[in-house]
């Protein structure tokens, strides 16, 4: 690799994730700042943060939003398993073509599409608007995400073992939960997490969905936003990223774990065998 | 007897199961919707709540009820100029950021998949993490930043470039959608232009090297060709949300921007006009029949 195609990378790198991070990092660096300015600093402070936890409306938004993320994502993720499965296993069955259409196509479909259809099936057939229309509605998005994660998981996986279980007469979802379970869990345990960011970021498809009494804290936030920029928004911003950057982490962190927990397992039946 | 059943039925019923649990989920939550507001598209306005007229109840009054069916929706869309404009900047808008989150994106996900190996996990890592962050959040970020008062007039006179009582004019503005667009689905960009640019075999640039060849040529004759794969998945993974796009143009764009995301969202939550709003959809949905089936196609490949 000569000199200046290195220089070259090495600057895009720095520009490219300098843009990605500074104004993420403005935003936090704001939500500190002591004046209701939001531009011009004031001096160190931590009063946004005394007053969001003051703010009522605010708490019961963020309760409904962590109750419809950990239902979502967990519907999600069971639903979005089974699917990676079907598209990863039955290669040949009536439907599937609309099948993978179906699992691929909400992960482009514009939101304002989905959250539209999904409220006047709720209207259809007479079903509430609120709560639970929302956790149906981010399962439904989320589910193909989970699909996705899971799905390339499962290509790397060695099937010989799973062949092994079932020819010596375990049962298919026995073998599921003792063998193919534990070696996607990462992939699982990922698109969990992504199912849960996505309900928890998600504006529009809730917009549709909700009604009285489940304000999520993205329409909060949203309608606070609509009034103007203040640094109570930062700090609840800057809370929200806090949280999903360590989830993130150590997630990857654990997943990574595994990874060479498992490299030294394969390592030592190797030298062994 | 009980051998079939552990050999045949039991198999066959696991399968069966495993198989219709998600796809009746999917049927009656993602394709179902889309029947209805095709229906709802063609019935009436109505002050009422649900406010429109229903079409059908059942199979049995399909045939008497046939008459209510109306295009006026559809009509009333040829009809007022909005809604054109507002289709074609919005395919416009998502042309010109696709093409500008490929000429940003490009050089980062090149640079990530030159960088040494040690270094690559990190890299992605780093990508993802704003995307796991919230969209909304963001964006609006950018409105403390690009606002009159904001951060880069500030910055700007701080500087010297504008005098103390200059502003800087780009919130609320197209150029501000831009920058929001390209911010948010930059690492949808990057990711899949570091996987293909990632699997390429370093040895055939090495090979063209010894034979002479220089390297922006082998740049355009080797790398990009060899990434075209990455290119398209990107490209067709930002435009398609884009063209639908309402959090930026609504946060970012203030009332100059026109966009059909914004449109739709107007017509439903503050004209209330749903059949109105469902012709808006199912427009903008045969608009985006055709990159939908060529990346669904792209991504079975994968």
């Amino acid at each position: 690799m000569n000199k200046t195609t290195s220089w070259f990378n090495v600057t895009s790198l720095v520009v490219g994730f300098a843009f990605l991070y500074v104004p993420i990092l403005i935003l936090v660096v704001y939500s500190f700042n002591a004046s209701k300015l939001v531009t011009i600093w004031g001096g160190f402070s931590t009063r946004w943060y005394v007053e969001l936890v003051h703010d009522q409306a605010i708490m019961d938004a963020a309760w409904v939003t962590m109750r419809v993320g950990i239902l979502s994502a967990s519907f999600a993720t069971v639903l979005g398993t089974m699917a990676a499965l079907v598209l990863d296993r039955y290669r040949k069955f009536h439907g599937r073509a609309l099948f993978s259409g179906m699992v691929y196509a909400p992960l482009v479909m514009p939101e304002v599409i989905t959250g539209l259809s999904l409220l006047l099936l709720f209207v259809a057939i007479g079903f509430d608007r609120g709560f639970w229309a929302v956790v149906i509605a981010h399962t439904t998005l989320t589910m193909c995400f989970v699909a996705v994660v899971v799905q390339s998981r499962l290509v790397t996986l060695d099937r010989s073992l799973e062949e092994a279980a079932l020819d010596l007469g375990c049962p298919p979802v026995k073998t599921f939960f003792l063998i193919t379970l534990p070696l996607i869990l990462p992939g699982v345990v990922a698109g969990w997490m992504l199912a849960f960011t996505l309900s928890l970021d998600d504006l529009v498809i809730a917009s549709f969905s909700t009604g009285p009494g489940a304000t999520t804290l993205p329409i909060k936030i949203y309608s606070m936003v609509r009034l103007g920029v203040t640094p109570e928004i930062n700090a609840i911003s800057t809370i929200l990223i806090s949280v999903i950057a360590v989830g993130v982490i150590v997630a990857s962190v654990l997943s990574h774990r595994s990874q060479v927990e498992k490299e030294k397992a394969e390592r030592a039946v190797f030298l062994g065998g | 007897m009980a051998e079939r059943w552990t050999q045949e039925v039991r198999p066959f019923l696991s399968k069966w199961a495993l198989v219709a649990v998600p796809y009746l989920w999917s049927l009656l939550f993602f394709l179902a919707p889309f029947l209805i507001i095709f229906k709802i598209s063609l019935s009436q306005t109505a002050i009422a709540m649900p406010p429109y007229v229903p079409v059908i109840y059942g199979l049995g009054d399909f045939w008497s009820k046939l008459s209510d069916f109306t295009f006026d929706n559809y009509v009333f869309l040829t009809e007022d100029p909005l809604y054109y404009s507002a289709y074609f900047s919005s395919l416009r808008i998502a042309l010109v950021s696709t093409v500008l989150l490929l000429v940003v994106g490009y050089p980062i996900a090149y640079g990530m998949a030159r960088a040494p190996k040690s270094l690559r996990n990190a890299l992605v890592m780093a990508v993802i993490l704003p995307f796991w962050t919230s969209f909304l959040i963001r964006v609006y970020a950018w409105i403390g930043i690009l606002k009159p008062e904001g951060l880069i007039t500030i910055a700007l006179q701080g500087l010297g470039i504008l005098g103390p009582g200059e502003q800087i004019h780009v919130y609320n503005t197209e150029f501000a959608v831009f920058i929001g667009i390209v911010y948010s689905y930059l690492p949808f960009m990057v990711l899949p232009l570091y996987a293909a640019l990632e699997k390429l075999d370093t040895t055939l640039l090495e090979a063209a090297a010894d034979l002479g060849c220089p390297p922006t040529k082998s740049f355009w004759v080797i790398t990009f060709p060899l990434s075209l794969p990455g290119v398209i998945a990107g490209c067709f993974l930002c435009f398609i949300p884009i063209v639908g796009e309402f959090v930026i143009p609504d946060l970012l764009g203030g009332s100059e921007t026109l966009m059909i995301g914004k449109t739709l969202w107007a017509e439903f939550f503050n004209n209330r006009d749903w059949p109105v709003s469902s012709a808006v959809a199912v427009v903008l949905l045969i608009i985006l029949v055709v990159p939908i089936v060529i990346f669904q196609n792209q991504q079975k490949k994968v």
